[in-house]
């Protein structure tokens, strides 16, 4: 058991678990499986000024922070309690390509010459963490919706809206990952 | 309180994510240059998984726990559908996380990526400020 936990699962295994956490959801509360609107409901709760977008019972809404502190303690396990103890098998020509922008370090799940405290205060450790995670919160509310909502509930549902954010979600992470992070990298 | 239940589904999910390695920033440039198969073998098959399990929901009229009828609303399709994919579409390639990672990534213990947290709470906060001026 310790040795199925403590190794990464293949696609085929993966894959179905997360797909499963959609009807598990919706049997165990209605609940529509999606992650984004959490970032929605944090906002509703710290924000003491009177915003239209954030004005709602985000107490109703409740169950989500709690499925995101469950995430938070699931990572925790996976990622630190049951960490995996080999370098994630990279395609050999992804490797290559890692190299060519300057990144040696593939030991961890992120590259740590990018994400850590102190690229933060770095012109590409800024671009990367926070631009980045701006366009993320940003971008996953003007969508509507995230790779959960959109790319794995939406399209659970035969959603058109979902299918057309699916392609621009990653019509953008194509444009980015091949024209702007090279130049990024090289700041 | 049955909240407890959403903790557990959140916690299997969590794991589930780092274990599939999509929470990897590796993973995501490899998935973007199109170098291998895993990524799109994992969410192809979530949603596979997804749609199958929703369709035998509708065929059978399952009731929720709470005995709901269950139904997707699905989604309004604007000009933000686009443009906001497009631009969460930027995040996701540079932080190499969707909000469900960069989650998972945190309690990995991996600290700079609570700058992403914040950054995406914050840019969440920005689009509700902006929202009525922006085009839908």
């Amino acid at each position: 058991m310790r040795e199925f936990l403590s190794q990464p699962w293949p696609w085929y295994v993966s894959g179905p678990l997360i797909g499963i956490m959609v009807p598990l959801l919706l049997i165990a509360g209605n609940k529509p499986f999606g992650i984004s609107s959490s970032m929605r409901h944090i906002c509703a709760m710290c924000i003491p000024v009177k915003i239209k977008f954030f004005d709602y019972d985000w107490k109703k809404e409740s169950w989500s922070l709690i499925y995101v502190a469950g995430i938070l303690l699931g990572g925790f396990l996976a990622g630190y309690i049951f960490k995996t103890p080999v370098n994630v098998q990279l395609a050999a020509s992804a490797t290559d390509d890692l190299y060519l922008l300057g990144l040696t370090d593939h030991s961890g799940l992120v590259p740590a010459e990018v994400f850590n405290l102190n690229a933060l205060f770095t012109l590409k450790g800024f671009i990367m963490i926070v631009v980045g995670g701006f366009c993320v919160g940003f971008g996953t509310r003007y969508a509507n919706g995230c790779t959960s909502g959109h790319s794995i509930t939406g399209l659970s549902a035969l959603s058109f809206s979902s299918l057309i954010a699916t392609i621009c979600f990653f019509a953008g992470g194509l444009f980015v990952s091949w024209f702007i992070i090279p130049l990024i990298l090289a700041l | 309180m049955n909240l407890i239940r959403y903790f557990i589904l959140g916690t299997f999910f969590g794991f589930a994510l780092i274990k599939a390695e999509v929470i990897s920033w590796f993973r995501i440039q490899e998935m973007f240059h199109f170098q291998s198969f895993h990524m799109y073998g994992i969410i192809g098959s979530a949603v596979v998984v997804g749609m199958i399990s929703y369709a035998i929901i509708r065929k059978l009229k399952l009731k929720s726990l709470a005995g709901e009828e269950i139904i997707i609303k699905p989604k309004p399709y604007n000009k933000g559908t686009i443009i906001g994919g497009l631009i969460f579409g930027f995040g996701w390639a540079m932080t190499g996380a969707c909000p469900g990672p960069m989650y998972a990534l945190v309690g990995s213990g991996i600290i700079a990526m609570l700058g992403v947290v914040i950054s995406a709470v914050f840019g969440t906060f920005i689009y509700g400020v902006l929202q009525d001026k922006l085009p839908h």
